[in-house]
């Protein structure tokens, strides 16, 4: 299985997710696509990463979410392709429509960087399949702009279709995000988005492996792992 | 060519921390208490066709979801 890792100009956890993805799926299995190119190199799998895509002008992830690689994923997503976007990819996934919701400046207005504990709420989407429901993943958070926020309709909707799939942990709220969520799905259960970073939880010896769950996913929804 | 303003705000109901931070503020600097201050944007642009102006908004200047926009265009 190949990994594609999108690069925008301003993107800068591109790196660390390049490594997550090669410590599920192998070395020399993951490469980054550029945001100019169309061509998603065959990868079966695409992570969105974290940073300041475009310089998060006008909304943070509105323009990258317009770019011509984001065209491409788009159409991955919708031929049920696993997407996975962290941080500002999270951005960039509900600007361009492929995730419920969007995100909000912290009240706090601060930019918020510590360790957070996430729920797994459901187990059956493309990065979650390693994971089980209810399991507690302690993930580094590192935003200012990461209040996931959804009108009450689509609110209603998200929750009835069971696409919230990680929440902060009780009394760890580090946004003040609706209802808590942390990350949703879509509903073809293949596009992912967290505010969080798994791909900086990899490894103990920098505080928690714990990221590399998500990682593994998409290797078992293919049935390698 | 038509010059348009858009007027971009939150919409009501959401918490706009900015504007949270400028009300905190003019009290500070011996001004009396405001309420309800709201922080948008303004754009401002130079059109060909400002009957396009409606879904520039929509697609790429508003985030519907959050945001409301108020169209002006210079007669």
């Amino acid at each position: 299985m190949k990994v594609g890792v999108l690069q925008f100009p301003g993107t800068c956890d591109e790196v660390d997710a390049l490594l997550a993805a090669e410590r599920a799926v192998g070395a020399g299995n993951a490469e980054l696509l550029w945001h100019r190119d169309r061509d998603l190199k065959g990868v079966d799998a695409i992570v969105v990463p974290g940073g300041f895509s475009y310089g998060d002008y006008l909304r943070a992830g509105a323009i990258a979410a317009l770019s011509p690689a984001m065209e491409s994923v788009a159409a991955f997503a919708r031929d049920g392709g696993p997407v996975l976007g962290i941080c500002n990819g999270f951005q960039v996934l509900c600007e361009a429509g492929l995730l419920p919701g969007t995100m909000l400046m912290n009240p706090s207005r601060r930019f918020n960087f510590r360790q957070v504990e996430l729920e797994v709420v459901v187990a059956d989407t493309a990065w979650t399949r390693a994971a089980r429901p209810g399991q507690r993943l302690s993930i580094p958070a590192k935003h200012q702009t990461g209040r996931w926020y959804a009108p009450d309709a689509l609110l209603q909707e998200v929750r009835a279709n069971d696409q919230v799939v990680f929440t902060y942990a009780q009394d760890d709220r580090p946004n003040g995000s609706t209802a808590n969520v942390a990350g949703v799905t879509n509903a073809g259960r293949n596009v992912v988005g967290l505010m969080p970073h798994p791909e900086h939880a990899t490894d103990p010896l920098t505080g928690s492996a714990d990221g590399l769950v998500l990682f593994r996913s998409p290797l078992e929804a293919a049935g390698v792992a | 060519m038509p010059h348009a303003r858009i007027l971009i705000r939150p919409k009501a109901g959401i918490l706009d921390p900015q504007g949270t931070a400028v009300e905190q503020a003019l009290p500070q600097l011996g001004f009396a208490p405001a309420s309800n201050v709201r922080i948008g944007r303004l754009v401002e642009l130079d059109v060909d066709d400002a009957s396009e102006l409606e879904a520039i908004c929509e697609r790429l200047l508003a985030n519907p979801l959050i945001e409301d926009y108020e169209i002006q265009v210079d007669a």
